[in-house]
């Protein structure tokens, strides 16, 4: 029956030329999407933006979750959030003894003076009795597993930080175009 | 009951499986995220084919280290076991 091979009178067949030409178009589209689809990683892009010690925690541990389930990950940490990549406040992030209706003691009194170091302290005490990772090993792990952890430039220079400021990895010098870039990337988007 | 052979043989050997474990994390006492993490960075010291065996306290590393290996390329969970205060994961390396 047929060879497969269209006779050249055949008008509605499209020719050889004109199928290669399509093929090579394809070809480039397929080539293009792949590019911007990227190598097939999930990625999850944070904000971070608050700096108290109860939440410091949910971006570090999601953003260390996420990179063992193969994500890469992106934390942008802007305002308050800063200090958690500061090397040295990170070590004494405070929490709020106002404000939080879950505290055993009411606003009226957790507004005294020395109230937000006593529950901040009785935190503390709770997370070494109960093995909780310390905002600092969750660091450390995050950026061994490939998190990239970004500091605002302009809320750097709002606090009058240094550079030399922040756990070794970090990334400066990136504003909220990288974060928009990133969430725009991104598979998963969370503003903490 | 499956634990009873171990003190009568000696030894670490863990006999109530039939996994040949490559290798031991113990992860006991530490809490979310760290058992998932902690896992993730061991497996991907491992081959292909190589077995890891993951011991852990936290109650929430059951449903936690499942859906990690459900969800992640490259691994897959065996087996895991809700012992009397330890519970033990298998997780084999499939790439």
């Amino acid at each position: 029956m047929s060879t497969g091979t269209p006779s050249p009178d055949d008008e509605t067949d499209p020719s050889r030329a004109e199928l290669e030409a399509r093929v090579e178009e394809l070809e480039e589209t397929t080539a293009d999407l792949k590019a911007e689809v990227g190598d097939g990683q999930p990625k999850m892009s944070i904000i971070a933006t608050k700096g108290t010690l109860d939440m410091a925690y949910p971006p570090l541990i999601l953003a260390s979750t996420a990179a063992a389930f193969g994500y890469e990950v992106t934390v942008f940490h802007t305002f308050w959030g800063l200090d958690i990549l500061h090397e040295e406040r990170s070590k004494s992030l405070k929490l709020s003894s106002v404000g939080n209706p879950n505290m055993p003691v009411p606003n009226a009194v957790a507004a005294l003076p020395g109230m937000d170091r006593m529950t901040t302290k009785m935190m503390e005490k709770r997370i070494a009795d109960n093995d909780t990772a310390t905002i600092e090993e969750l660091i450390d792990t995050s950026l061994d597993m490939g998190v990239e952890f970004q500091a605002c430039q302009m809320t750097i220079d709002l606090m009058d930080y240094d550079e030399d400021d922040f756990y070794d990895g970090v990334t400066t010098g990136v504003g909220a175009a990288t974060a928009i870039q990133d969430m725009a990337d991104a598979d998963i988007q969370l503003l903490v | 009951m499956l634990f009873s052979a171990a003190p009568i043989l000696g030894g670490e050997a863990n006999i109530m499986v039939d996994y040949e474990v490559t290798e031991t994390l113990d992860v006991k006492g530490q809490n979310c995220p760290m058992p998932v993490v902690k896992t993730k960075q061991a497996t991907d010291n491992l081959d292909e084919g190589d077995i890891l065996e993951v011991l852990a306290t936290d109650p929430g590393s059951m449903s936690d280290l499942g859906g990690w290996a459900e969800t992640t390329d490259g691994v897959e969970l065996l087996d895991q076991t809700d012992g009397e205060d330890v519970y033990t994961h298998y997780v084999r390396k499939t790439e």
